[in-house]
């Protein structure tokens, strides 16, 4: 097994491919936290304590969600909401929690405004602009969540999550595989459940901004 | 793709930014009759674009957008160049190719989207300059015409290399000096159009992006006749501003000036025979459903 450990970065200006480390990808059933295999049970816990103590936790819904290509992804857009919801309702005042699109994979230079969407190709920007410190990506195309998770490990200091609807990212700090409906109501019901319970990490928060 | 699928999940609508959301309201997406007159009236597929100020090459992109008869199952493929610039702003589908060999990726495609989808029309459009299209990428787009392959080639030709500081190109005119081209060019314009004609182009257009009833036409003629029947070339006259020592407000006159009777621009046609024909057939067509529309909304006011 692989020493290396994904973690929150800046881990480099170009930091390497995790699975090229030596990172393995969840069995169904299972889940990885930050590299290491574990029980999909302990990463919904994980999760939702990350999104309870993080200043900004976000939701970067991807294009496969925010069009409604057909019903599944319709329903999914509905959970993604609910856990949106569900953040706002859990977390404390001064913990602001945001819900950002990424609707296209375009390098929309210069009409972007990446405070308002995200883009594949220069994530740290709007990481940087909200100072998120958590976020969760959902519905956006392997390649392109592969390519932002690690921009974003390699120049900030943001916890990644990666709800995956096919095998899992090695490249996120913690990864769900086959994403569904289901799967992300139980995250919302975990978030709820440990409600109360995580001290959100306001004083020593880094923002998500590199040094 | 197509456009009953360009819609936005209802519970995430109000995150998405308004440009994707006037997409979907108000783009000529499936609108049969979608043409150049949609401009200011509804939302166009090209966003703020970063080409110079008063660019010729940005109304023809306007222009070629709003007349594309079917964007929504439309790929375009780009290259290196000021092209490569907008098409990240450009809401249709496209692929940027290496600097020259946009024919050959539109062959394969074309191809590709044919087994993909069978009976469901897609078209496919080459968008270059005249650096990829006559220079770095010419075995590429003849031999796409070699091989009757059905899409549309399209040459944004501006007579130089633009993009990389105005160095000499096969399409600038003879003795032209360009701040990368002091000694001037020695040779003539290479006359693409009359070659792509002998190498078995179906329609083939030379004209400027001047008038935009003309692009509209051009376009509509091209992409169908393509879709059809085999290969069809536009070469379109889009000056740089900045390389011929113009004003932004000067590359319309510039155009004007370049399209006379004995100029270089003037407009020149080539229609094979079948394409002729099928050129009357749709003509006939779009009659018949012009008529039947009419008369049908003469009953409804009855």
């Amino acid at each position: 097994m692989s020493d290396y450990r994904v973690l929150p970065g800046p881990e480099h200006f170009l930091p390497p491919a995790a699975a090229s480390m030596g990172i393995c990808l969840p069995n169904p059933g299972e889940a990885h936290i930050n590299g290491v295999i574990a029980p999909e049970e302990k990463a919904y816990e994980e999760a939702a304590r990350q999104f309870l103590m993080a200043k900004v936790p976000t939701i970067f819904p991807g294009p496969l969600v925010l069009w409604a290509w057909n019903e599944k992804a319709a329903k999914k857009a509905t959970a993604v909401r609910h856990l949106f919801n569900t953040l706002i309702e859990c977390v404390q005042p001064g913990q602001k929690p945001m819900l950002i699109p990424m609707p296209d994979y375009r390098p929309k230079y210069p009409k972007i405004n990446p405070e308002v969407e995200i883009n594949p190709n220069h994530p740290n920007l709007t990481i940087w602009h909200n100072r998120i410190d958590c976020c969760m990506f959902i519905g956006v195309h392997c390649h392109q969540a592969n390519l932002s998770l690690k921009i974003i490990r390699g120049g900030t200091s943001c916890y990644t999550i990666a709800m995956c609807a096919q095998a899992g990212h090695e490249d996120a700090m913690l990864s769900f595989r086959d994403a569904s409906v289901e799967k992300i109501m139980k995250l919302a019901d975990t978030v709820k459940r440990l409600k109360g319970t995580v001290q959100p990490r306001l004083a020593s928060a880094k923002n998500g901004v590199s040094s | 793709m197509s456009k009953e699928r360009i819609q936005i999940s209802e519970d995430l609508y109000d995150i998405m930014p308004s440009d994707y959301q006037d997409l979907v309201k108000s783009a000529t997406y499936g609108k049969e009759d979608r043409g150049w007159k949609d401009i200011g009236t509804s939302k166009e597929l090209i966003e703020q674009h970063s080409l110079c100020a008063g660019c010729p090459e940005s109304m023809a992109f306007r222009y070629i957008l709003a007349s594309l008869p079917n964007p929504e199952d439309t790929v375009m493929v780009g290259s290196t160049g000021c092209t490569s610039l907008v098409f990240p702003m450009v809401a249709v589908h496209n692929i940027h190719s290496l600097f020259g060999n946009q024919n050959a990726i539109a062959s394969g495609l074309k191809r590709a989207l044919s087994v993909r989808f069978p009976g469901r029309v897609k078209d496919v459009v080459v968008l270059a300059g005249d650096g990829a299209t006559v220079d770095i990428g010419l075995d590429m787009t003849l031999q796409a015409w070699f091989r009757q392959e059905k899409f549309t080639t399209i040459c944004f030709d501006n007579e130089l290399y633009a993009n990389t500081g105005g160095q000499e190109s096969g399409l600038m005119q003879k003795g032209f000096v360009a701040k990368m081209a002091p000694v001037g060019k020695l040779f003539d314009k290479v006359r693409l159009p009359e070659i792509a004609r002998e190498s078995g182009c179906h329609y083939v257009v030379n004209c400027t992006v001047s008038k935009p009833s003309l692009v509209e036409k051009v376009i509509r003629n091209a992409v169908h006749i393509a879709r059809e029947i085999g290969p069809t070339y536009l070469q379109l006259y889009t000056p740089c501003i900045l390389e011929i020592g113009k004003n932004s407000m000067e590359g319309l006159q510039e155009m004007r000036d370049s399209e006379k009777p004995t100029e270089r621009f003037a407009y020149k046609e080539y229609v094979s025979e079948p394409a002729k024909q099928l050129l009357a057939e749709l003509a006939a067509k779009d009659k018949e459903r012009k008529a039947a529309a009419k008369q049908l909304a003469g009953q409804v006011s009855a």
